[in-house]
């Protein structure tokens, strides 16, 4: 049965960072944030190009936590 | 007939299935008489075949053929699938590595059998393997559309081409199994990136930039009666917009292909770093789905009735016939891939979750390997005879549906990697609620734009329960509230009447446990890859 263990070890995962995950997470949900037309980049609404914007959030929050809790072999 | 264009469309897909049966060699496997072989790759894949392999797997043809389609039917909300695909990674990187760690200290192959582990309930996992084994099967006839709007730009009719294309497909999974889709994405989208690379650049060249194509689209959604369409959201959309994307991302990684992928995968390192790789796929369909704007633009219009052949009917008209063939081809192979991944976990469910849990309990390794390969072809036979037999809409409809009961599966797979404090007699109440609701919820969906007066789509209007607005909400994502609200309750009814729970096979490090460890070598049942 589930008899509680010590666990070997402390967690690998866990970071301060890991928090950075919600950025990414919480701000594309938030549509007042994007939902405009101006001001347009090369003639693109500001909906699509600040959406595919926080593509570059997701992608540095991701890579920084990687690197904080990765496993040098 | 366009005979350029479908040279090099057969060309391209004769080189694809070369590979496809070539693959059975590579990475040379001892033995491919077994699961973690045949269904797997030998859990062992780094992180640039992970990132092919995952992406091809996810960013599926009909995807590509589908979101452009939705962009150039309904404007905004079709642009969903950005957030979605953003917001995704960063959610399950910390649930996927523990996934993993746990599937290759306890050798598991599928969701369904790490709940059987972790509740110790063959009725949960049961449940958990028919709703990923029924949320799969249209996603796969699904791909066969994405062919099909490709055959039909063509001038290729009738049923023989799609037929042939997918006997060859399920020639190669049978023999090679994931490592065919593996080798093959690396064509796939490799093909993708160069056409869409060229088509941002070239076509709004054509048509005069960038702004006057969203000029076009605002002018075609501006003369529409729809209140629903147009170039931005509105008042009454935008929460459908926000629980669409945020639903679909939690749905993502329930799919049986999506954990197939995921275990695949040689260490927790090649996960996490492919959770910041694979965004690259995100702006790629971003871009894709203003293909849909283009089209708008060029003025194209669809083969009858039938949206989805926007985007081949687009290459069609302003690409050179020889580049055209190539983005057919991009988009022919790009159904192969995910295809092949989909059936093969469909028939790892089957054979782990029913065929071994059920009906031979002493199965060997080697029987197990051959009942999924079986069943990988009964799965494609399947999809085939659903869009020859039925009206493709059916299987749209399906998928829909797929999405919705996915979902239901999220707090015994997803929450039951954090915490065991569900009682199984709760989860499987909650279940059983959550897909009840979903599929009331669906059923009240009406679409007049498609005549359909029940499952019309997945926005349900708050209207149908009594509140007095226009506001539309991802059916799925109630369907899960339901499913929550349920579990809690039902794991407090249970305990308070004493029922017996299911012993945890899982102890709290095996979550972390990582390639090295010896407790991930001691139990997998095949020698290591070289």
């Amino acid at each position: 049965m589930t008899t509680p263990r010590a666990d070997r070890g402390r967690n690998p995962d866990r970071s301060p960072l890991n928090w950075l995950l919600l950025l990414p997470i919480v701000i594309p949900l938030i549509p007042p944030l994007f939902n405009a037309d101006e001001p347009r980049l090369f003639g693109i609404p500001m909906f699509y190009w600040l959406q595919l914007a926080f593509i570059i959030l997701g992608v540095t929050s991701t890579t920084l936590v990687y690197r904080a809790t990765r496993r040098s072999r | 007939m366009k005979t350029t264009e479908i040279v090099i469309f057969t060309l391209l897909f004769l080189v694809v299935s070369g590979m496809g049966f070539l693959a059975a060699r590579w990475r040379r496997p001892g033995d491919l008489a077994t699961l973690d072989e045949w269904g797997l790759g030998g859990r062992s894949f780094g992180s640039w075949i992970t990132w092919f392999l995952i992406g091809g797997d996810l960013y599926t043809a009909y995807t590509f053929v589908a979101v452009p389609a939705l962009i150039f039917g309904a404007g905004a909300m079709g642009f969903y699938a950005v957030p979605y695909t953003v917001v995704v990674y960063p959610m399950v990187m910390l649930v996927l590595v523990r996934l993993w760690s746990v599937s290759h200290v306890h050798n598991l192959v599928t969701p369904a059998d790490f709940v059987r582990v972790r509740f110790g309930s063959p009725t949960l996992a049961l449940l958990v393997a028919i709703t990923g084994i029924v949320a799969t099967m249209p996603y796969i006839a699904l791909q066969l559309i994405g062919i099909e709007a490709v055959l039909k730009t063509m001038g290729l009719t009738g049923d023989l081409p799609l037929i042939i294309a997918f006997a060859i497909l399920a020639a190669y999974t049978y023999q090679s199994g994931l490592r065919a889709p593996a080798l093959i994405a690396f064509v796939k989208d490799s093909l993708i990136y160069l056409v869409i690379l060229v088509a941002i650049i070239y076509i709004p060249a054509k048509l005069g930039g960038w702004g006057s194509i969203f000029d076009a689209a605002k002018a075609k959604f501006d003369a529409t009666p729809n209140p629903g369409d147009g170039p931005l959201l509105n008042a009454n959309n935008q929460l459908q917009y926000v629980t669409l994307a945020f639903g679909s991302a939690l749905a993502l990684f329930l799919y049986p292909h999506s954990v197939t992928g995921i275990l695949a995968s040689r260490n927790r390192n090649v996960i996490k770093r492919n959770m910041s790789a694979l965004p690259a796929y995100s702006l790629l369909l971003g871009l894709i789905a203003l293909l849909g704007y283009m089209a708008i633009a060029a003025g194209v219009k669809p083969i009858g009735k039938d949206s989805n052949t926007i985007v081949p009917q687009l290459f069609d008209n302003v690409f050179p016939d020889w580049f055209a063939g190539v983005a057919f081809a991009a988009v022919g192979i790009g159904a192969l891939v995910p295809a092949a991944i989909m059936s093969i976990a469909a028939a790892n469910l089957f054979s782990r979750n029913i065929y071994k849990e059920y009906i031979k309990r002493d199965a060997t390794a080697a029987q197990e390997a051959t009942v999924s390969k079986i069943a990988s072809l009964v799965v494609k036979i399947g999809a085939v005879l659903c869009i020859l037999l039925i009206e493709p809409q059916f299987s749209i409809d399906l998928q829909l549906i797929g999405g919705v009961i996915i979902l239901q599966t999220l707090p015994s797979v997803g929450l039951g990697l954090y915490t065991r404090w569900f009682h199984r007699g709760g989860l499987i109440a909650g279940w059983a609620a959550g897909m009840a609701a979903g599929m009331v919820l669906l059923y009240n969906i009406a679409n007049p734009a498609t005549n359909h007066a029940h499952f019309g789509g997945s926005a349900f209007p708050l209207s149908q329960l009594g509140f007095d607005t226009k506001i539309t909400v991802y059916a799925g994502f109630l369907a899960l509230i339901v499913n929550l609200v349920v579990a809690v309750l039902g794991t407090f009814v249970a305990r308070a009447l004493k029922s017996t729970d299911g012993p945890d096979g899982t102890r709290p490090e095996d979550y972390f446990a990582d390639q090295g460890d010896p407790r991930v070598h001691e139990l997998e049942t095949t020698a290591p890859a070289a």
